[in-house]
């Protein structure tokens, strides 16, 4: 009996004496710069799938439980994760990763952010006083991220700086070949009038010079009726468009409908890791945007 | 031309400074910023000098080099901004505001309780017509490294406010373990801890209404530990007055008056499916306990008072589980939940009729079960159903009373409602809610409510 107790007991002290760093990645496509730059060095835990909407995750037990014993978290912030990771910081009781402390990561703290609303009111729709927090659609911004994520980590696990340093001299070194790559590929697409579903590609457009000239939701966040979407339409004839785009996790259907009258291809983009079968990492991301934007240009 | 090369050059360097140059030009640095000072009274000869140090700082390329790398390295820092002016309510805490309101149309008069629930609470929450609900204030912030504090005032429609939630937090104690402070509600069940704006449907289950007044909060001290496993296991316990329902709001007396013990566990299934189960044991002593216009076996008109004394002890099973197809809850989800409670309460009853009174002994189980479902088949639109049963039990009453106190109703009291919700953003709902409702032996009710939830100000995040 005794010694059934101590083994339990040794078996929850076991759970938390890893070698390896608990990471919490709020979504996919920091779990994989994460990846990337941690190697077997990390153990992550995603808190999110690709095909949901990071706006609206629902706090779940499994959250709460894998925070508990997280020493570091990586989110996109600016707001995004406000719905939901209060309360699974809360609950959570793990003083580690409470906003402030090292073990609390948000990467729109080290980008420059777009969209930074000039007036705060909710008659504008679901606005982040941030920003734009849909950092993650510009290559260019994993660059400083991936930076300050790599500092982050030796700060937390100096036994293994060496190997975050080589790390992440790699990833840069892969990266900015990378960039030049795409934007070379991308070439055709500047200047390129589309139509978003969502307010979610500022950064893409910033990055490859594509020119928004609508949106289908009339305020961020909200649905569009029958009617908006008719509105969208007439006004596509003295804006024309090439495409209307959407993020893998939004519902089809106000694209196709723009789509089909307006004789333009619908192009779902993966916006995260995992969102289409070929995005599997964040290089195969990037390439897959860019063919399936390059797809929709045919 | 060359001026505002120079120029350009200098304040590029001087940006850099802020963000830690090495100090071996530290020095030189410095002069060139208290220059520049001088440089915009356009003073051609300093503007020399300043070419000249510039040009000394150029030559050594190699520090000039270094002092770029760091900028660069400087701007994957947080980006700092300049100081805002002090001010006084740069602190200011979350605050938010939720206002409802409700029509009801009903047939039968919502004060009549449930059959067999005359000593129970009753307070239904709606009326005939349209009514305010109560606007709920709520503020919070973290009070200092150590705590977070929360108050939720309740303004009634009829005036007056009322201190819903008030209670500081903390987890300062480490190794997950979760300290409140005040007056909260419980953590037992899985409805009791939502707020009424979070709820699926306009009402309380009957259980939750006969059992624990809609929502059981009390004064006192929680104590959560939230176990270090992959899998969500979270035990806690409650220490308090006796204030809400059925406490009996000890007077003038030290130690508890009320204990909770409660234990949850949670996990998810694949990305699409997660739950959770809890297990639940209230207890308290009911002193004193008055029940007015309760039905008694020799059919006095408007009823007789009871007044009971004894235990009353609790048990509760909840469970909850959500499916999303992919996980993305922001375009359909489905949640099935369901409670059960069982109350047993065992002391002194005494009936008083025509102003005499009787006491002896009485004891009796109640129990209660839902079970709802809620559909959003589209982001904004839900709808929901939910059935309801309730047993008043068979009562053991002393031979001195039981001529007089009814011990079986022989009737289940239960109800069946469907409701749909638009929710046109997060911070707003419109629900339509249709109810048959046979709580009450004889006077089958159909109900209709229309109602709107609506909160401003800071973004609340929902709990599962």
């Amino acid at each position: 009996m005794k010694k059934a107790l101590y083994t339990f007991l040794l078996l929850l002290i076991s759970g938390n004496v890893h070698a390896v760093l608990n990471v919490f990645a709020c979504e996919p496509e920091w779990a994989a710069l994460t990846q990337q730059l941690a190697g077997d060095k990390a153990s992550i835990y995603t808190a999110t799938g690709p095909l949901q909407d990071p706006h609206q995750v629902q706090a779940r037990p499994s959250l709460i439980a894998k925070a508990r014993s997280a020493q570091l978290l990586v989110c996109t912030g600016a707001e995004l994760e406000i719905g939901w990771m209060p309360v699974v910081l809360r609950e959570s009781v793990n003083d580690a990763i409470q906003p402030g402390s090292s073990g609390n990561f948000e990467a729109a703290q080290y980008v420059a952010m777009l969209e930074v609303p000039t007036r705060l009111d909710r008659a504008d729709g679901d606005v982040h006083a941030a920003g734009n927090p849909h950092i993650q659609t510009d290559a260019r911004n994993f660059l400083p991220v991936a930076e300050a994520l790599s500092k982050r980590l030796i700060q937390l696990d100096p036994a293994n700086t060496a190997y975050y340093q080589q790390q992440l001299a790699a990833f840069n070194q892969q990266w900015r070949a990378a960039i030049a790559k795409w934007e070379k590929q991308a070439a055709p697409l500047k200047g390129m009038p589309i139509i978003v579903q969502h307010r979610g590609f500022p950064y893409l457009n910033d990055w490859l010079g594509l020119k928004q000239v609508a949106e289908l939701e009339p305020k961020p966040g909200m649905e569009p009726s029958a009617a908006y979407l008719g509105q969208v339409l007439s006004e596509l004839q003295q804006h024309p468009a090439r495409m209307v785009i959407r993020a893998a996790y939004q519902n089809e259907r106000p694209s196709e409908w723009i789509a089909e009258r307006a004789h333009i291809p619908a192009v779902m983009l993966p916006f995260t890791v995992g969102g289409t079968p070929q995005a599997s990492d964040l290089f195969t991301m990037f390439d897959d945007t860019i063919q399936r934007l390059l797809a929709g240009l045919k | 031309m060359s001026k505002r090369i120079y120029l350009s050059t200098a304040i590029a360097v001087l940006l850099s400074h802020p963000f830690g140059v090495s100090a071996a030009n530290d020095a030189d640095l410095q002069a060139i910023r208290e220059q520049i000072q001088q440089l915009k009274q356009s003073d051609e000869q300093r503007n020399m000098q300043l070419e000249q140090r510039l040009q000394q700082a150029e030559a050594n390329s190699q520090q000039a080099k270094s002092v770029a790398a760091q900028a660069q390295a400087a701007a994957q820092q947080p980006v700092r901004s300049s100081a805002v002016p002090s001010s006084e309510n740069s602190f200011n805490p979350a605050v938010s505001l939720i206002l409802s309101g409700i029509y009801g149309q009903l047939r039968q008069n919502p004060s009549i309780p449930a059959t067999g629930f005359a000593m129970n609470a009753n307070n239904t929450g709606y009326t005939r017509g349209f009514s305010l609900k109560e606007s709920e204030l709520g503020i919070a912030a973290n009070i200092d490294p150590q705590f977070r504090g929360v108050g939720t005032f309740s303004l009634d429609p009829a005036g007056g406010i009322s201190v819903e939630n008030a209670f500081v937090q903390s987890s300062a104690l480490g190794n997950g373990l979760n300290l409140k402070m005040g007056r909260f509600f419980s953590g037992l069940g899985y409805l009791n801890e939502q707020h009424a704006h979070a709820w699926d449907f306009a009402d309380q289950p009957l259980v939750y209404r006969v059992l624990w007044d809609n929502q059981i909060g009390d004064d006192g001290l929680q104590l959560k530990w939230l176990a270090p496993t992959d899998m969500f296991v979270e035990l806690g316990g409650e220490i308090g007055r006796g204030r809400g329902f059925p406490g009996s709001d000890r007077q003038n007396k030290n130690g508890s008056g009320a204990g909770v013990l409660f234990a949850h566990l949670g996990d998810d299934i694949g990305i699409e499916q997660s739950w959770r189960a809890g297990a639940s044991l209230h207890e308290t002593r009911r002193e004193n306990a008055v029940s007015n216009a309760v039905p008694d076996l020799t059919g006095t008109v408007g009823g007789v008072n009871n007044s009971f004394t004894g235990d009353s002890r609790t048990a509760g099973l909840d469970f909850v589980w959500k499916y999303s197809p992919n996980g993305n809850f922001r375009e359909r989800y489905l949640k099935v939940q369901s409670e059960y409670f069982q109350r047993k309460e065992n002391g002194l009853l005494t009936y008083t009729s025509t102003g005499t009174g009787i006491t002896d002994t009485y004891s009796n189980i109640q129990s209660g079960w839902y079970l709802q479902s809620v559909y959003q088949f589209m982001s904004t639109w839900r709808t929901g159903l939910r059935y309801d049963r309730l047993d008043p039990g068979t009562a053991s009453v002393g031979a001195p009373i039981a001529g007089k106190v009814i011990s079986d109703y022989a009737f289940n009291p239960s109800r069946l409602t469907w409701m749909a919700d638009y929710n046109p953003s997060e911070f707003s709902r419109i629900r339509l809610q249709l109810a048959h409702d046979n709580s009450r032996q004889g006077l089958a009710d159909n109900q209709l409510f229309v109602q709107y939830i609506m909160s401003l100000g800071a973004h609340g995040a929902h709990q599962f």
